[in-house]
């Protein structure tokens, strides 16, 4: 028995001795084949001694999202990149992202107002309606654009070093280059109704543009890593994105949402605990609110403030957690594609 | 003389994943195959580079050359051991540069630029020479997709040699170029050598290799083997062998077949 081992055991010390010297043959014809090839250029002139005036660091430093924001022309030529890429062979360019809004905004706003009379309720229901559809529309781009940002750069990703979460941000602000001529539209209409803003309706648009962008940006940053080891990611993110829509207070009024508390606290809890929601609320009390003289905050939760704050956090703990998630498993890029 | 890169028990792991769906996995794992598997690409590696001299990597295909330079350049992180590099490393991996394929040449040499740390005025003023050098022509402004191999490596290396990096990283590139830009690429090199730029060249032509390096580092398996003089390690890699004969290219060509 013992000796079959070892039999077997010398057999494939051969065999392996075999494999390598039919290797190092392949190679050395290979060599002789490419040295013909290779021209041979002697140095000439003396060697000069060059003077590095850097430390001695690690060549892949963790920089994370800071290291981004620290390289602004690097940046700006990815998104200028992204942007180009998107709009190559296309006829209406930029328009689209009018257009598309606007056709989602004509359905919503004929099916809930007209059809199921839902405009009633609310005063300038195409307003409440369309400051949702900026804020999803922002959401939506940042989330799905950031999960296949590592996958569409690819050759990059394989071959350069730099921080990666340049990707995710390069998406999230190239949605905000979409979202802005729809937010100039959106000023346009409530300047021309006649906005009666207030300091504390611009606080609250602040406050749910730091939720939103902490949030979505979290999501990008998670999702995009995630989409590296399994595509799948980038098909559920497109599913959920589907119900956005629906889950926030922009086709029917907060009252009804409200309405239900009493019966249902737990649903009304996890309905409001979403930052899209929190976002939404918050930008329409800066837009929409704004226009009426009427008192409209029972259009609101009356906890509006301390949740938005308490959201606020949670997103910036968030957006943390997945940095730290991206830094983890971004070794580990380059082999998995 | 100071270090330029140091390289300390470095090991790089791949997991070789074999079946990527659900429905593969369970039929896999019912079949007790395995569902994935790992190797060594680079199995404790340590060695230190001064500034300015020149290094050939050798080793078969598969040894682990290019994984040791993605750590090095820093595409890729080591699973444990330490990589620590002074200064602007530049180069091309794995025979070519890292573009994008839909955009055009010269958005592309921006982009690599700005990558390899050049600000725009920088790569404005390098921009008629690095064009000049790649000698592509008027198809500086169709995409990277278009182009011929030789004329994709062209652009890569003339971007990469031009950044005025203080490493200079060079992974079989000029395999698919022609004589002339080979010889070009050559002439460059030593240029840039005798600059004081720390040079990686990884190649096969011993010819080359002697006439470029001043030290040979081959890889075995992963494994750093041998560490030293360029004429031994060309030796220790047997890539000299004077019973190369005519019988042997008969085994090997056998060899590759069988």
């Amino acid at each position: 028995m013992a000796t079959a081992d070892k039999k077997a055991e010398s057999q494939a010390a051969i065999d392996e001795r075999g494999r390598r010297e039919n290797a190092a043959r392949r190679a050395r014809r290979m060599a002789k084949n490419q040295a013909d090839a290779m021209p041979v250029v002697e140095a000439s002139g003396p060697r000069q001694q060059r003077v590095v005036e850097a430390e001695l660091i690690s060549p892949a430093p963790r920089g994370g999202i800071i290291e981004t924001i620290q390289q602004p022309y690097l940046l700006r030529l990815i998104v200028s990149r992204q942007l180009a890429q998107m709009y190559a062979a296309s006829l209406l360019g930029l328009a689209w992202s009018y257009v598309q809004p606007a056709m989602r905004f004509g359905v919503y706003y004929i099916v809930m107002g007209f059809i199921l009379k839902l405009h009633r309720d609310i005063p300038y229901f195409a307003l409440h309606l369309f400051t949702g559809i900026v804020v999803v529309h922002y959401f939506s781009e940042t989330w799905s654009g950031g999960t296949r940002s590592i996958w569409q750069n690819k050759a990059l990703v394989q071959k350069m070093r730099m921080p990666r979460e340049i990707f995710p941000v390069a998406a999230m602000l190239v949605a905000a280059y979409h979202t802005m001529p729809q937010l100039l539209v959106l000023v346009l209409c409530c300047v021309i109704i006649g906005w009666h803003i207030t300091w504390s309706a611009v606080a609250a648009g602040l406050l749910g543009l730091a939720i939103l962008v902490c949030f979505s940006m979290a999501l990008a940053l998670f999702f995009a890593a995630l989409n590296v080891f399994y595509k799948d990611f980038q098909n559920i993110v497109s599913t959920m994105l589907q119900f956005m829509h629906f889950m926030v207070p922009m086709m029917y009024p907060f009252t009804r949402v409200y309405a239900m508390h009493g019966d249902h606290p737990i649903l009304y809890q996890i309905y409001m605990a979403n930052p899209v929601t929190q976002a939404v609320l918050l930008f329409q009390k800066l837009f929409w609110a704004s226009l009426s003289d009427k008192d409209l905050s029972a259009e609101f939760p009356p906890d509006l403030w301390v949740r938005g704050l308490i959201t606020l956090v949670a997103c910036a703990g968030l957006l943390w957690l997945a940095q730290r998630f991206f830094a983890r498993v971004e070794g580990k890029f380059p082999e998995r594609m | 003389m100071t270090i330029s890169i140091q390289v300390e028990n470095v090991t790089k792991e791949f997991t070789m994943q074999y079946h990527r769906t659900l429905k593969q996995m369970a039929v896999a794992s019912l079949k007790r195959l395995p569902l994935q598997e790992k190797f060594l690409a680079v199995n404790d590696v340590s060695f230190n580079v001064e500034q300015g001299s020149s290094i050939g990597l050798m080793g078969l295909n598969g040894s682990g050359k290019s994984t040791l330079l993605k750590l090095i350049n820093g595409v890729m992180r080591p699973d444990t051991g330490i990589i620590r590099t002074r200064g602007r490393i530049a180069g091309l991996i794995a025979t070519g540069a890292g573009f994008h394929p839909q955009l055009t040449g010269r958005e592309n040499l921006f982009l690599n630029g700005a990558i390899l740390g050049m600000s725009e005025a920088e790569t404005k003023r390098k921009f008629d020479e690095i064009v000049e050098f790649a000698d592509i022509g008027k198809f500086l402004d169709t995409p990277v997709s278009h182009y011929s191999s030789g004329m994709y490596a062209r652009l890569g290396f003339s971007i990469a040699v031009h950044v005025d990096a203080d490493v200079f990283l060079a992974d079989e590139v000029l395999a698919v170029g022609d004589r002339p830009f080979k010889k070009k690429c050559m002439a460059k090199m030593q240029e840039i050598r005798q600059q004081g730029t720390t040079i990686f060249y990884v190649s096969h032509a011993t010819a080359s290799v002697r006439a470029m390096c001043d030290r040979v580092l081959v890889l075995e398996s992963g494994r750093l083997n041998f560490d030293g003089d360029v004429d031994e390690g060309i030796r220790y890699l047997q890539y000299d062998d004077a019973d190369d004969d005519e019988e042997n290219e008969m085994d090997s060509e056998l060899g590759a077949d069988v």
